[in-house]
């Protein structure tokens, strides 16, 4: 072939440049993928396994209250109620963003709305430095104050739920506010000025005009709040006190999902009914996440309307 | 009541509100840099822990979690890159990129206790690595692959759509375009967003309690070849993290100064990341300022 003809057929080395970044990029993002889909497989395969090679009995994980995988029940199936660590889960969830909304709120639109721009900005600062603490340092606050605290002024042995809500108020507060002021921020301006010059007061424009057009962010906020709050493992588990017994009050000791798995995982043998038990709680985990998330994306696609 | 009382309540309880949180934020950082710093010292930061007797440092500790992080960063950086690259320039708007958008999402807000227990079952467990920083080091990697990915893609988009118009009309190819026009461009953005992401992988133990192990090996400072058991540089030793020595301190340490140690470890874990905060802010700032041309 004549070599004119030749260079111009053959991919030139702009081309050459291009497909090899393009698979590149492609590569990553499939490789990303394949990582989520494979927690999902090895996570689910383990979990189901409970209930497949051990012939534990779904309604009775869900419902039962009584938890030791190692042992069978009078039925000849192994005892893996899991009720108490559900209960404990949702119970420090729902208590959380019950103590941290009002409080994210209130600070949110302090900062957006009342605020010198100086003390804004610092709020902010301190705001990101809270949303970057580790969540050990946080159990271990709430082992040498909240617990303390709680066993002085509520009774109780100060591990239980009641702790485990406060330690994750404060760890879900900064997440919740620092996204209920984005929400907030992007209200247009011109919302506030009309309310203001049809001569509402301040407080009547911030419930009546700001708050409900935030009202999709600061949910998505909530939500993800909650969703931190329930996957939080060390932080919750130092302070909750680990007895996997159905909790009778707010203050006796408990145990949540994450808390029973951080415990459980070591101390069991891979393939035992124990340890497949275990990979069941880690399944609900999951699939909480999974519902968080949809959550998230039905509040924003209702925002949007 | 009327109008004006109840806006002027409102407002008092929403400052009360505010106020009330300051405190309590006022109260954490305080308590943990008081009671911490006080045990914060050269000894402290460069002996190895001790099991049963007080007097232990958190000097192999620390070291572990600045190489962990290290590593981490150079296996996640050039995937959520690539990946950010994907998302930003290449992906068609369709059902497919909607799944792969979703299935990031799902993997950021996945509970970083189950990452570590996937980790745990595949590489420790299945690959038979056992406790090691490598395995450590990819279950972080799953854990900081989503954020990485989209700060990526937010800072490239942040670019204007011309560069790339002028890119092209130049006759240079897209990857070309990208890698010498719109990632310089978005550096300040990208690099802030690593900086901040250090800062959670720095703290993070619940992924690294099954993966990276609780256990810290006595390592030789002076042997440096990556290949012999008792190097620093050896990526199959197990390796107990700073963060990871607290939860471990407390949940079950006895030695006499358990309460000192986590509180001189909780400290430097929170100096670090105001470090890695503020130097995120500053360098963001000095490259913009660098690489653009505003004031």
């Amino acid at each position: 072939m004549d070599p004119i003809r030749e260079k111009i057929l053959k991919p030139s080395k702009e081309t050459r440049q291009d497909i090899l970044g393009k698979t590149l990029s492609y590569a990553s993002i499939f490789l990303i993928v394949a990582v989520v889909l494979a927690i999902f497989l090895f996570v689910a395969s383990k979990g189901i396994a409970t209930f497949t090679e051990n012939k534990a009995s779904l309604v009775e994980f869900l419902t039962g209250t009584e938890w030791n995988p190692g042992a069978n029940g009078p039925n000849g199936k192994p005892l893996v109620g899991a009720l108490p660590m559900i209960l404990g889960s949702f119970g420090v969830t729902f208590l959380a963003a019950l103590f941290a909304t009002p409080f994210a709120i209130g600070t949110a639109l302090y900062m957006t709305e009342l605020s010198s721009k100086r003390s804004q900005k610092f709020m902010q600062s301190v705001i990101e430095l809270l949303v970057g603490i580790p969540s050990v340092v946080y159990g271990f606050i709430g082992l040498t104050v909240v617990v303390p605290f709680v066993r002085d002024h509520f009774g109780g042995s100060g591990y239980g739920i009641l702790s485990g809500s406060f330690v994750l108020f404060v760890m879900v507060l900064p997440t919740i506010t620092s996204m209920t002021v984005d929400s907030l921020r992007a209200v247009p301006k011109y919302y506030k000025s009309a309310s203001l010059a049809l001569g509402a007061t301040e407080w009547q424009t911030i419930y009546r005009v700001l708050l409900r057009a935030a009202m999709p962010g600061i949910m998505t906020a909530i939500v993800f709040g909650m969703a931190r709050a329930f996957g939080e493992a060390l932080a919750v588990q130092m302070v909750i006190g680990n007895a996997t017994l159905l909790p009778e009050s707010l203050l006796s000791p408990a145990s949540t999902l994450t808390s029973v798995l951080t415990m459980g995982i070591g101390n069991t043998v891979m393939g035992t009914v124990s340890n497949n038990a275990l990979w069941s709680l880690a399944l609900i985990l999951l699939l909480m996440s999974l519902v968080f998330n949809l959550a998230v994306r039905f509040i924003s696609r209702k925002g949007k309307m | 009541m009327n109008t004006k009382k109840v806006n002027k309540l409102a407002l008092a309880v929403i400052k009360l509100i505010a106020a009330v949180v300051v405190v309590i934020l006022a109260f954490l950082l305080g308590k943990i840099l008081l009671s911490g710093l006080p045990h914060v010292s050269w000894h402290f930061l460069t002996t190895p822990s001790r099991s049963f007797t007080a007097g232990g440092g958190i000097g192999i500790q620390l070291f572990n979690s600045f190489y962990l992080l290290i590593l981490t960063l150079l296996i996640s950086f050039p995937l959520s890159l690539g990946a950010g690259i994907y998302l930003a320039e290449y992906a068609p708007k369709n059902r497919v990129t909607e799944g792969v958008r979703m299935a990031i999402e799902v993997l950021s807000s996945l509970p970083s206790v189950v990452v570590g227990l996937f980790g745990f079952l595949l590489f420790v467990v299945q690959f038979k690595m056992g406790f090691s920083i490598i395995s450590g080091a990819i279950a972080l990697t799953f854990f900081n692959l989503p954020l990485l990915t989209r700060n990526v893609e937010d800072s490239l988009n942040n670019v204007p759509k011309l560069q790339r118009e002028a890119g092209l009309a130049l006759g240079l190819s897209k990857w070309h375009t990208v890698t010498k026009i719109i990632l310089p461009e978005a550096l300040p953005g990208i690099l802030t967003g690593i900086v901040l992401c250090a800062g959670r992988v720095f703290g993070e133990a619940a992924a690294l309690i099954y993966t990276a192990g609780q256990s810290a090996t006595n390592i030789d400072f002076s042997n440096w070849n990556p290949f012999d058991e008792s190097s620093p540089l050896n990526l199959f030793r197990p390796a107990e993290t700073l963060a990871v020595h607290i939860w471990k301190i407390n949940s079950e340490g006895i030695m006499p100064d358990a309460e000192q140690i986590s509180a001189g470890a909780s400290a430097v874990l929170i100096v670090a990341v105001l470090i890695f905060n503020l130097s995120a802010r500053y360098l963001g700032n000095r490259l913009y300022k660098r690489l653009t041309a505003s004031k």
